[in-house]
């Protein structure tokens, strides 16, 4: 049972307005350990609403969800802010870090809740690892308004892998980012991935998913499709390309 | 270690804000500033009546002549002159606890010595009259139980009185004529200054009681007899037993005399000036609630505000109860650090009033240490419902929030 994730006929039904909105239409789904999944679909697919549940951000209305073995579609508020602490880490968009608080401390952040084990020391120890890990080390004390989009992003990446979590969820990582730091950006995830996390990200951008291993395209909150990505990009390679014709264009310039 | 890492939070959140942060606890710094400074202005007035009272004499029970005693009221002079020396010796020979017993007789008349005037009180004591009243004798000595015994026509005078007639004189030998009576000056009273009522407590004469009766008085009954106890526990045990004595002299007559407890007197006295401190206290307190709206005011900003940063802190997994700590602590460091200037601030204004009006104050520990109860109690009050409410925000919400 190398599944880490196991859906079964997830539903989520949303009852804000006077029209019951039916997001997630019965998906199944299975991801084993070590993937790269990259979930696609237009605005209003539903995709967002299934990274939530994968998340643990909310419940389904219907369906089971096993997560690294464990039901968690029944468990509490608290309950699943515990797995969210334990198993999962998190990258958004917005890269969604505290303004006025370093880099460091912005790592720290998911030690301080859930099951506290570890001394101040050993916390700041653990989070300069993870940020010379993602090429940070130099930047710990900068504050994010010091950082570039992509470097917010990579002490986003680090925090979401402090408590060393079972799948690192993303959400349009690459959506405020420019295309060469957006390839820097999956670059850093496809060397997360080949040293064994899990990794399921949503996009809406063709090229972004062919970094990945596997891509799910949702329409109308149904999965239509589940391919293996056949013209797999490298991003190392990518970015040796890019800087080529970046020297190309100066010679020339 | 989660508790000081989360109060280390909240302060490095107030001190991203810190003008903010001070203008919101400065409702409270006014409000408990205000409290301690009118508590330690009514406290100082309290304690100078009571100091007032107490240079009277210390556990003095006092006995009247008129109506019965009814809760403190007593009637008029001139109606009954009833108590007599019997009286006095009576209860000094039979009630238990009573240090020391002293009629008293007073005369108010002209006083001529050194080819001066001057009108006066003349009071008929006995010699423990000193220890009663807490007299002390700056020059010379006090008459003797002897002058008392043989009725000698000799005196004490009061600071004022000396004043009035001998100035730079030596008083101690000379002659006063009391209603044309001489009598020997041998000492002078130690000053006293004016008392609660205004009156100059050192314009007196005191003579024997035997003399006053023999040679100055028209009656031969006492004005008042004056009771020291033994403690003031005792107090209302020896008013009943003097009560009850001088009823049973009276053989079943109408009681004709009033026994009064100093602390009564006390109590009454300071009666106004504790619902002053009380009324001024609780305006000060009104003030102390407006600054915990503000305190409820400025959290329910400041967590609309940080609905990003609270989504962030779920979606990484906080759990409610963290969140509502996390901003309950800020809301109380805000309110206890507003107590804590605001005792100072208090301190300082009562101290800057008493040094411009000559006012005495008095600063009070339990005061002090209701202010800092009471501002931690506000923050912790008004600071909840913010607290919750940033607490229970859904995640998935939070995060969108621009």
């Amino acid at each position: 049972m190398s599944a880490v994730v196991q859906l079964e006929e997830i539903h989520k039904i949303y009852h804000s307005g006077e029209v019951p909105v039916h997001a997630v239409r019965g998906v199944s789904l299975s991801i084993d350990r070590g993937e790269f999944v990259a979930i696609m679909g237009a605005s209003g697919s539903g995709k967002s609403t299934l990274m939530n549940l994968l998340g643990c951000l909310d419940r389904p209305t219907q369906g089971r969800y096993l997560l690294d073995g464990i039901d968690v579609s029944g468990l509490d508020r608290n309950q699943l802010a515990d797995i969210r602490n334990q198993k999962l880490g998190f990258v958004f968009q917005g890269f969604n870090l505290l303004s006025r608080t370093t880099a460091l401390e912005n790592v720290e952040l998911p030690m301080l809740y859930g099951a506290r084990k570890l001394s101040s020391r050993q916390m700041r120890e653990k989070a300069m690892r993870n940020l010379e890990l993602v090429g940070l080390g130099k930047r710990a004390d900068h504050f994010p308004s010091q950082l570039s989009g992509g470097q917010q992003q990579r002490v986003a990446i680090a925090r979401a892998l402090i408590n060393d979590p079972q799948i690192l969820l993303a959400d349009e990582p690459t959506g405020n980012l420019d295309s060469k730091t957006s390839v820097e950006i999956m670059g850093v995830f496809q060397k997360l991935n080949d040293e064994g996390i899990t990794i399921v990200m949503v996009t809406h951008e063709l090229d972004i998913a062919h970094y990945c291993k596997r891509n799910l395209i949702m329409r109308d909150g149904r999965l239509v499709s589940d391919v293996r990505v056949t013209d797999r990009l490298i991003a190392t390679d990518e970015l040796r390309k890019i800087q080529e014709a970046e020297a190309a264009a100066k010679l020339t310039a | 270690m989660r508790f000081l890492s989360t109060i280390l939070v909240a302060l490095r959140a107030l001190r991203r804000n810190a003008l903010r942060s001070v203008l919101t606890a400065l409702g409270i710094i006014i409000g408990v500033g205000a409290v301690i400074a009118m508590v330690s202005i009514g406290n100082g007035a309290k304690s100078q009546v009571e100091a007032s009272i107490a240079s009277l004499g210390q556990n003095i029970v006092s006995v009247f002549p008129g109506t019965s005693t009814t809760g403190g009221m007593r009637g008029g002079w001139g109606s009954a002159s009833s108590l007599t020396v019997d009286d006095m010796l009576a209860i000094r020979e039979e009630v238990i606890g009573a240090v020391a017993v002293s009629p008293e007789i007073r005369d108010r008349t002209q006083i001529l010595a050194n080819g001066l005037n001057w009108n006066s009180q003349i009071s008929g004591v006995d010699t423990n009259i000193l220890e009663i009243r807490s007299w002390t004798i700056a020059e010379g000595a006090m008459f003797t139980d002897n002058d008392v015994r043989s009725g000698a026509k000799v005196c004490v005078i009061g600071n004022t009185v000396a004043q009035q007639l001998f100035a730079e004189l030596d008083p101690i030998g000379q002659t006063l004529r009391l209603r044309n009576v001489p009598f020997k000056v041998v000492g002078v009273l130690g000053a006293k200054g004016f008392n609660y009522f205004g009156q100059d407590q050192d314009d007196i004469v005191f003579i024997p009681y035997t003399s006053h009766l023999r040679h100055i008085a028209r009656r031969q009954f006492l004005n008042s007899i004056l009771i020291q106890a033994f403690s003031p526990e005792h107090m209302p045990r020896i008013q009943q037993d003097v009560a009850d004595l001088l009823t049973q002299r009276r053989n079943g007559r109408e009681p004709d005399f009033t026994v009064r407890n100093q602390l009564e007197l006390a109590e009454a006295a300071t009666a106004t000036t504790k619902t002053m401190t009380v009324l001024l206290g609780a305006i000060a307190g009104v003030s102390l609630i407006v600054g915990g709206i503000g305190i409820m005011n400025i959290m329910l900003v400041s967590v609309t505000e940080r609905t990003r940063e609270i989504g962030i802190r779920l979606a990484v997994g906080a759990h409610g109860r963290d969140v509502l700590l996390q901003f309950l602590t800020e809301a109380i460091i805000l309110s206890v650090m507003g107590g804590a200037l605001g005792i100072l601030l208090g301190i300082g204004s009562s101290q800057l009033i008493s040094t411009l009006n000559g006012w005495p104050v008095l600063v009070s520990t339990p005061a002090v240490v209701g202010a800092v109860v009471f501002s931690a109690a506000i923050g912790i009050f008004f600071g909840f419902y913010p607290a919750r409410k940033a607490a229970s925000l859904d995640p998935i919400e939070a995060l969108r929030y621009e």
